[in-house]
């Protein structure tokens, strides 16, 4: 009797906490866009890409942090996303933003189909190996597709249209800013009620023990694929984003490098957190911009070796290693 | 019919390259079970240690090989020690990151001390010319790649099945735990077989330089050719190593011949098709 | 009364190993049958054959009539054919309360829905909590797995199995690792199991099985040799030779 009381007083409190969550994360999102604006006016094109970016990260941390599928070829997703929206500009006509962007998610999701569908066939070092190939592929077809693509000089003149007639796409990228700003909270609010909806929990059960799931009569392998679609959606968004605000997209968007880099901004983050996600993309960037002017050669360098040092050191990333650390602190005076 | 000859030779020599610098990811692969995307980086330092000192320092082809072999294990003992032992054991993800955040810095370190450019390793006037056949000739040095291919093959074949330090690493291959409970030290094991795979890595390095060219982004371009070796080979397979090496040599070179067009696509489509073809290697040892 | 559930001449083989010979087993609704069996007798496999896990080299697995051979482990779930793990295969890192959540929803074929916490509906959260309250993990719900006693992990994975609403149960040593003194609880739990649910146990404690079990299954080197009442087993001479061997006659069994 005690314990069902007890019940109908921790729900509705626990529900409310969650949401909270969710209003928190947008509020955050929101306050840091402006504080972007803010800080760096002369720099909002970094920023946008940085948003894009972050796309990619959030749908690698879906694959990986959440189904705990390594993956070295999620850009494939993401530069899906990219040359559909620039393609659809360039040869098709569709130049309003929003469109674009639909155009981007539905190729992004398509990607996210195919590549899903090759990669989750094996398991361990054979799946590594099919991703890896996966994005050489992508590459390689997007870079014989020149008529389409712009090959290696890349797909330009994308010129979206101004938004609902009224916003131009100026040449400081205040309008492809704010139109980030606002897509990426959106994102993650939909990502938010995502990971912590019953499929979001199924996604995790996946990652901790597949004999299980299928012991609850519940598929792996269509989660998975599931997730991977819906991973390719949130990387396409990125991925027309970046079209949108650069107004150009090149191979460099289907490389193995993009790949690997946006993993490492996951890991430096945190993986299996919306949050980790994101301030690994924001911390990797900013970095990237201030040392990667002084001497490129020396960026991979940097990468790497910050890539050894959170292995090393911090293997839950900056959030999850704070998290912890606060969770521990608050456990203490108890 | 001059075509598929020829294609058939290159095939055969790149095919051999692979497979010298391979095996070696291999066989440490299935004894320390470490996901090792670094492999290709050990390769190309051997490479660019010979194209140092033959071409710089005009020292000649042997004492090239040399060099290189006994210079890279130098570098990859400590990165061994340091930083290969604090994965064994952990998730494929840790070691897949710890193992690209070592290629990056190897790129950017060789980037930084020896420029993008492409680096040749000269090679001696004996292997320079071609040998006549009568119906053909062919460039000995392609001839040299595939003695040495078959060379390693039958060595490292003979180290495994006939000496006591061969049934040392199949049983620890086989069940590590068991066999250091036999009493044998499976971290000398551990040890010796790393040093012989980066030797041979960097050997391969260095005598397949002609075909796999020498650039600091190298480690990256064929870390997936290496890992398909590997993962359609069967961990720790001599035979499997060889017939996947053949196998890609094949692809890979008639590819370049065909449709030079297309560059990559063709070859890793076949990737693609072989890895789901054969999830479990064409060996099909199950785990 | 007709079987619910059949094994037909089921065999297994691993190499030169048989690990199954042939083995038939029928199990009508409301059996409580206990398999027994020497170490290495083959009843780990003999669940994982019957579950889908493996695949038997010949014979038949039916369920309600279904010949369900070649079906999934998945599928066999759906068709009510659930089992319970040995070694406790739970998520670390999820409360007692998802974890049971997460199989009525599966059932309820909403593990799948994008949208809203399960705590939002509530005829999941009362069915969750009733099977909590019943084993006595209510008060644990909020807790990590990882957090809680063996013995209540246990209890927990025949929570998940009821939350399947099965209509054959298979357990694998439910009370393995479980120290004595938490037996109570787990026997209690498998006493407040619906009684039309047909319920097949392995377990290495005969008390338990003596007072669980209208009969008994006996399985040595892959062969079944004993089926038939509780009190029969002890005398049958087949059953001492597999477990005393040459020592049969030197004293009792059990």
């Amino acid at each position: 009797m005690v314990a069902s009381l007890d019940r109908t007083i921790a729900t509705p409190s626990f529900t409310r906490r969650m949401a909270d969550r969710g209003v928190i994360g947008v509020l955050a999102i929101l306050v840091a866009g402006l504080a972007g604006y803010l800080l760096m006016p002369n720099n909002l094109a970094l920023l946008t890409q940085m948003i894009a970016v972050a796309m990619l990260v959030l749908s690698i941390d879906l694959v990986t942090g959440y189904c705990g599928v390594a993956t070295l070829g999620h850009a494939a997703l993401f530069g899906a996303g990219a040359y559909g929206a620039g393609i659809a500009a360039v040869h098709f006509g569709i130049t309003d933003p929003v469109a674009m962007t639909a155009v981007g998610l539905l190729a992004g999701a398509a990607a996210g189909l195919v590549s899903g569908f090759v990669i989750l066939r094996a398991h361990g070092l054979a799946q590594l190996v099919l991703s890896i190939a996966v994005i050489h592929l992508f590459h390689e077809a997007a870079n014989k597709a020149s008529g389409w693509t712009g090959g290696s000089d890349g797909l330009s003149a994308i010129t979206p249209d101004a938004f609902f007639g009224a916003f131009e796409f100026d040449l400081w990228g205040v309008t492809a800013y704010a139109y980030g700003v606002i897509l990426l909270a959106v994102v993650f609010l939909a990502l938010q009620i995502l990971v912590r909806s019953p499929f979001g929990m199924l996604a995790r059960g996946v990652r901790q023990d597949q004999i299980r799931i299928a012991a609850m009569g519940a598929s792996s392998h269509s989660v998975l694929l599931r997730m991977y679609v819906i991973s390719g959606a949130v990387a396409g968004v990125g991925g027309a984003l970046s079209a949108i605000s650069t107004q150009v997209v090149g191979l460099d968007s289907l490389s193995f490098t993009l790949s690997a880099e946006a993993l490492v901004m996951l890991v430096l983050g945190g993986t299996g957190s919306l949050y980790g996600a994101m301030i690994g993309t924001v911390v990797f960037m900013l970095f990237e911009d201030t040392l990667s002017a002084a001497n490129p050669f020396h960026w991979l360098t940097i990468v790497g070796a910050l890539l050894i040092a959170v292995v090393l050191f911090a293997p839950k990333g900056l959030y999850g290693s704070a998290a912890a650390f606060a969770g521990r602190v608050r456990r203490r005076p108890a | 019919m001059q075509t598929v000859l020829s294609i058939g030779v290159d095939a055969l020599a790149y095919g051999m390259a692979l497979f010298v610098i391979s095996i070696g990811l291999s066989v440490t692969m299935g004894l320390m079970r470490v996901v090792n995307l670094a492999h290709g980086a050990f390769a190309m330092i051997g490479g660019y240690f010979a194209s140092y000192a033959v071409r710089d320092l005009g020292l000649g082809y042997a004492a090239g090989i040399l060099v290189a072999v006994v210079g890279t294990v130098v570098i990859a003992i400590p990165i061994e020690r340091l930083l290969y032992r604090r994965i064994y054991g952990a998730p494929q993800l840790t070691q897949v990151l710890m193992t690209i955040g070592i290629t990056f810095c190897v790129i950017g370190i060789t980037n930084f001390a020896f420029g993008p450019t492409l680096k040749t390793v000269p090679l001696p006037p004996l292997l320079q010319g071609s040998v006549d056949l009568g119906f053909r000739s062919i460039a000995a040095h392609r001839i040299f790649v595939i003695i040495c291919g078959f060379t390693v093959a039958a060595g490292l074949w003979f180290l495994v099945e006939r000496t006591n330090f061969g049934v040392k690493v199949r049983a620890t291959v086989d069940n590590a735990a068991m066999t250091a409970a036999l009493g044998v030290r499976t971290e000398v094991v551990y040890a010796v077989s790393f040093a012989v795979a980066i030797a041979l890595a960097a050997f391969g390095g260095v005598i397949g330089a002609e075909l796999l060219p020498l650039e600091p982004y190298y480690a990256l371009r064929y870390m997936v050719t290496f890992l398909v070796v590997v993962s359609v080979g069967g961990a720790g397979s001599i035979p499997g190593a060889l017939i996947a090496c053949l196998l890609l040599g094949t692809i890979d070179t008639t590819g370049r011949y065909l449709a030079p067009e297309y560059g990559e696509f063709f070859f890793y489509l076949a990737v693609i098709l072989i890895v789901t073809l054969f999830p479990r290697g064409l060996a099909g040892r199950m785990k | 009364m007709k079987s619910l559930f059949e094994v037909r001449n089921l065999n297994k083989k691993f190499g030169g190993l048989v690990v199954t010979n042939d083995v038939s087993i029928s199990m009508a609704p409301g059996d409580r049958l206990a398999l027994i069996g020497p170490n290495g007798a083959g009843k780990t496999t003999f669940i994982n054959l019957v579950t889908g896990n493996l695949q038997p080299d010949s014979g038949d697995v039916t369920l309600g009539g279904e010949n369900v051979t070649r079906l999934g482990p998945a599928s066999r779930v759906h068709r009510g054919l659930v089992r319970s793990f040995q070694v406790t295969r739970l998520f670390q890192d999820m409360t007692p309360e998802e974890h049971v959540a997460l199989a009525v929803l599966q059932r309820e074929g909403h593990s799948g829905r994008m949208f809203g916490h399960y705590s939002g509906r509530a005829e999941v959260m009362d069915e969750v909590s009733a099977i909590l309250d019943r084993l006595g993990l209510f008060d644990l719900r909020h807790l990590k797995v990882r957090e809680i006693a063996y013995g209540q992990q246990r209890l927990l994975e025949i929570a998940m199995a009821m939350a399947l609403k099965p209509r054959v149960l298979l357990l694998d040593e439910p009370a393995a690792g479980v120290p004595q003194s938490e037996t109570a609880r787990i026997e209690a739990a498998l006493a407040s199991l619906p009684a039309d649910l047909a319920i097949l146990m392995i377990d290495h404690d005969m008390d338990l099985v003596f007072r669980f079990a209208k009969r008994v299954v006996v399985l040595a080197a892959g062969t079944v040799i004993f089926d038939g009442l509780p009190k029969d087993v002890t005398q049958n001479a087949r059953v001492r030779e597999a477990y005393l061997g040459s020592y049969a006659d030197a004293g009792s069994a059990a």
